[in-house]
């Protein structure tokens, strides 16, 4: 028994196994360099938009003293409740007495780089906190956009050395903008701010919801519970996989032409946009809804039928309730999607220049990826990184979708 | 005027309805008991409630949508016939203007009007829009009204509300199962349409077969010069972009990561890396085109000058077609995963117990018999790959190259549809209907794409079942 038959191992044989586990081990490595090479370009990306998007958080701002107790400005207190409070301001001498301090404190040169709307800003500061009257404060004003890019290292030399005289002085500094959160487009990216395009966002995925996600279920409850298997239902299933397939921009050409016929007058309102994105989102709301419903056991079905349940009511009181959780994933998913789509939402008009944040459905809005687009082609350097901030913000919003869809997957879903 | 406030007064109306229904199926069912003879009402009470309901709400949803087309044309006939328009312009954008203007005044939405012709007309727009909302809002209250009554009034114990509310709700389901084709449809007419419309100014042979493109926007739209639309340029850039560069960087990673994820990775790195992959496939289309402008295509232009290509240009079809690559990396690893999984456990297992190692298994078993699946994902990719907007638009360039250089500017189809249809052109104008033509190609292969793909997934699942 102590001899046991092993099979010949020859010199060949050793050197032909030796080849054959290299070979395997160098396809496990070729396979896991595929997946890091993924996770490489998603960690290059995020990192290459995070660093330049801190920046687009920031702006340049001069520090100004205004001894607004001394100069004294003709204005009634009550004003500054009114609607027109910025333009009682200017009446007032508002941007005449932010550029004398200006000049007095940082010279003619420094002053002249204010922005031009820098007076608007201490407006704002001013009816915020009517108290800045009757004392003397520093407010930080943002500079032109020259400066900025100066503070930046780049533009002319005189320029820069104006901007690093400056900052030893601690009169100019990149300060963190929350306006940047509240404020709409603009034409100098010191200005611009990400709100109205976010809230342009919001209405349209709101129309997009309110629109998609009835239709989807319905379809889906309507082609998994009830229809008949005929040519009818044949054709309704190709045709909702088939647009799940289609290109975005197709259904921009469809809103181009047959919306756009009908409402005129809504070239780049939100309405059209969240219209458009619907028709997108449907398909994939009625498939995953679908999956969702099929796996609703039948013996659910079977019993609530068995106590005299009608058709109608065994779908409602009881399969629907229980696929809902996986519905809503993917009603999720799919308006992540939406939130993320431009090209559709450039062919239907949503690219016009809007300086302030919609007030309705019907208003001419941009959307967060249409402005992402529009600002990355502008070529001063400030809106790369008011882009990228952007485009944090915009991953941010998926992210946090994406994550509350998985989060109701895990859940709420049941193994049957 | 809108309907939205048609449609609120409608299902407050509903609402009415329905409480007074159902309190009428109780009495129903009150009676039936004091008589103590026994039997009782054919349908729950709120059946009657919601039958009754839904006979004042349909009916107002209706008038409500015809109301919001029919309301401005009665406003604009009324304010027509009121003797200030006598002095308008007779046609044309001016007489638009002043209308729009006195409308929007009258609507409160404007401070004051700047042409004196229009301020005769803003009375006469508050009295029209005055009146066409009493008038909607009285038709509203009678059909809901008369829609309620009737209903009302055929209540009775015996009366199965039951099933015509269940046939109701299941007109409704059908309805909505209908959007999916009437999207389809709308699709087809208004790329159809147009097209025809575009054909007719360009005949369909120099538009498939000239190879030059260059429209011009602001030429003279009745005679147009059909040499510059020749769409091969166009095609090539999107097969080249799309199905060739992306595929080169899409197959082999997206086969090799689902191999790595399904066969060799563990269950705790498979947590790791394929949520990764996940958010791969999240990210939106503007940010991967963005990426590809603002890194990529530099990278990729330094790189060319270091080792010598003096002319690379910013905008490369290389850096685009790369960075498309990466997207849909995630595409194909997930179809390629699922194909691999279909393949039966018993085919696996019988290559690995002859003493194949897993890679052998892999490459002679796995995937010939996961081909036909893989290939329809990769069918599926393309299709959507050409069918990319964002990317190329912002990475690509506008300049439409016949080359085989992937470092000049190259331009495809779904570019030339945002550049035609962002400008400034007419809508009768031949370079602006061309994106129609362009968009109705495009439509055309993608969805022959994806019907070959799903057939043949479908052959394939059956194959194995």
């Amino acid at each position: 028994m102590s001899e046991t038959a092993l099979p010949d191992r020859t010199g060949a044989f050793q050197a032909r196994l030796r080849k054959r586990y290299a070979s395997e081990r160098r396809f496990k490595a070729l396979g896991l360099c595929a997946v890091l090479f993924s996770v490489g370009v998603l960690a290059i990306l995020l990192v290459t938009m995070t660093m330049n998007g801190i920046g687009g958080f920031q702006r340049a701002e001069l520090a100004v003293p205004v001894d607004f107790s001394k100069a004294e400005l003709a204005i009634d207190p009550q004003r500054l409740n009114d609607k027109d409070a910025i333009q009682a301001l200017e009446l007032a001498g508002l941007p005449l007495l932010i550029d004398n301090s200006a000049e007095q404190t940082l010279g003619r040169k420094a002053a002249d780089e204010l922005g031009s709307e820098a007076w608007r800003e201490a407006a704002r500061d001013i009816i915020a906190d009517p108290s800045l009257l009757k004392r003397k404060a520093v407010l930080n004003l943002p500079t032109s956009k020259d400066l900025a890019s100066a503070l930046r290292g780049d533009g002319h030399e005189e320029l820069r050395a104006q901007a690093r005289d400056l900052v030893a002085k601690g009169q100019l500094a990149r300060n963190f903008d929350p306006g940047f959160l509240a404020r709409a487009d603009a034409t100098d990216a010191q200005m611009v701010g990400i709100w109205g395009a976010l809230k342009g966002s919001m209405l349209t995925m709101f129309v997009t919801l309110l629109l998609a996600f009835p239709v989807g279920v319905l379809a889906a409850l309507y082609l998994e519970e009830y229809a008949a298997k005929n040519r009818w239902t044949e054709i309704i299933e190709v045709s909702i996989n088939n647009l799940a397939a289609v290109p975005s921009i197709i259904f921009g050409l469809l809103g181009l032409a047959v919306f756009l016929w009908i409402f005129p007058n809504y070239r780049s309102a939100p309405l059209i946009g969240g219209m458009t994105l619907a028709l997108m989102t449907m398909p994939v709301i009625v498939i995953s809804g679908r999956n969702a419903i099929k796996a609703v056991p039948p013996s659910i079905r079977d019993g609530a039928l068995a106590i005299g349940a009608s058709p109608v009511q065994v779908v409602f009181h009881h399969v629907l309730p229980l696929a809902l959780p996986g519905i809503l994933t993917g009603t999720i998913i799919g308006m992540a999607r939406a939130l993320g789509e431009t090209a559709p939402l450039l062919m239907i008009g949503m690219r016009a220049f809007v300086a302030t944040p919609p007030d309705g459905f019907t208003s001419p809005a941009t959307a967060l990826p249409v402005q992402i687009f529009l600002w990355s082609d502008e070529i001063d350097r400030g809106f790369v990184e008011r882009t990228s901030a952007a485009i944090i913000i915009l991953l941010i919003f998926l992210l946090v979708m994406n994550g509350l869809a998985i989060y109701l997957r895990n859940r709420f879903e049941k193994k049957w | 005027m809108s309907p939205s406030i048609l449609l609120l007064l409608g299902l407050g109306l509903g609402l009415a309805g329905w409480l007074a229904a159902r309190a009428r199926a109780w009495n129903f069912r009150r009676d039936i008991r004091n008589e103590g003879k026994g039997g009782r009402l054919a349908a729950l009470p709120s059946y009657h409630a919601w039958y009754v309901a839904l006979w004042i709400v349909l009916p107002v949803l209706v008038f409500a949508i015809a109301w919001s087309f029919l309301a401005p044309q009665l406003v604009t006939g009324w304010v027509l016939s009121d003797p200030a328009a006598a002095g308008l312009p007779h046609f044309g954008f001016e007489r638009r203007a002043i209308l729009d203007e006195a409308a929007s005044v009258a609507l409160g939405s404007a401070p004051g009007v700047f042409n004196p012709l229009a301020e005769g007309l803003v009375e006469p727009y508050r009295l029209a829009f005055a009146k066409v909302r009493w008038i909607g809002i009285a038709a509203t209250l009678v059909i809901g009204f008369l829609g309620g009554a009737s209903a009302f009034l055929r209540l009775r114990p015996e009366f199965t509300a039951r099933t015509r509310v269940e046939r109701t709700i299941m007109t409704v389901l059908l309805m909505a199962s209908l959007v999916a084709i009437l999207t389809t449809l709308g699709i087809l007419v208004s790329l159809v349409f147009e097209t025809i419309r575009f054909f007719g100014m360009v005949s369909p042979l120099d538009f498939l077969l000239g190879t030059h493109w260059g429209p011009d926007p602001m030429g003279n739209p009745l005679n147009p010069d059909p040499s510059r639309y020749g769409a091969i340029p166009l095609f090539w850039g999107t097969i080249y972009i799309g199905a060739i560069i992306a595929m080169f960087v899409a197959i082999p990673l997206g086969l090799m990561s689902a191999i790595f994820l399904t066969q060799y990775a563990s269950p705790r790195w498979r947590s790791v890396l394929k949520p990764a992959l996940e958010i791969l496939a999240g990210v939106p289309t503007v940010v991967y085109g963005y990426f590809a402008a603002l890194t990529v295509a530099p990278a990729i232009r330094d790189a060319a000058q270091a080792i010598g290509i003096a002319n690379a240009s910013s905008e490369s079809g290389l850096a685009a077609g790369l960075v498309m690559g990466v997207m849909i990396i995630p595409f194909v690893s997930s179809m390629a995963d699922d194909s691999i999984a279909a393949v039966p456990q018993a085919m696996r297992d019988g290559s690995l117990a002859m003493g194949a190692t897993t890679s052998e298994t892999i490459r002679r078993v796995l995937i010939p018999a996961a081909l036909p699946g893989i290939v329809a994902g990769v069918m599926l990719a393309i299709s959507r790959a050409i069918g990319e907007t964002m990317i190329v638009v912002m990475a690509a360039g506008a300049a439409a190259n016949l080359t085989a250089n992937p470092l000049e500017a190259m331009t495809t189809v779904t570019f030339q549809i945002v550049a035609m249809l962002t400008g400034e052109g007419s809508f009768d104008h031949p370079a602006t209907l061309s994106a129609f033509a362009l968009g109705f190609v495009l439509f055309l292969v993608t969805l022959a794409l994806n019907f070959f793909a799903l057939r043949v997934v479908k052959r394939f699942r059956e194959a194995y079942e």
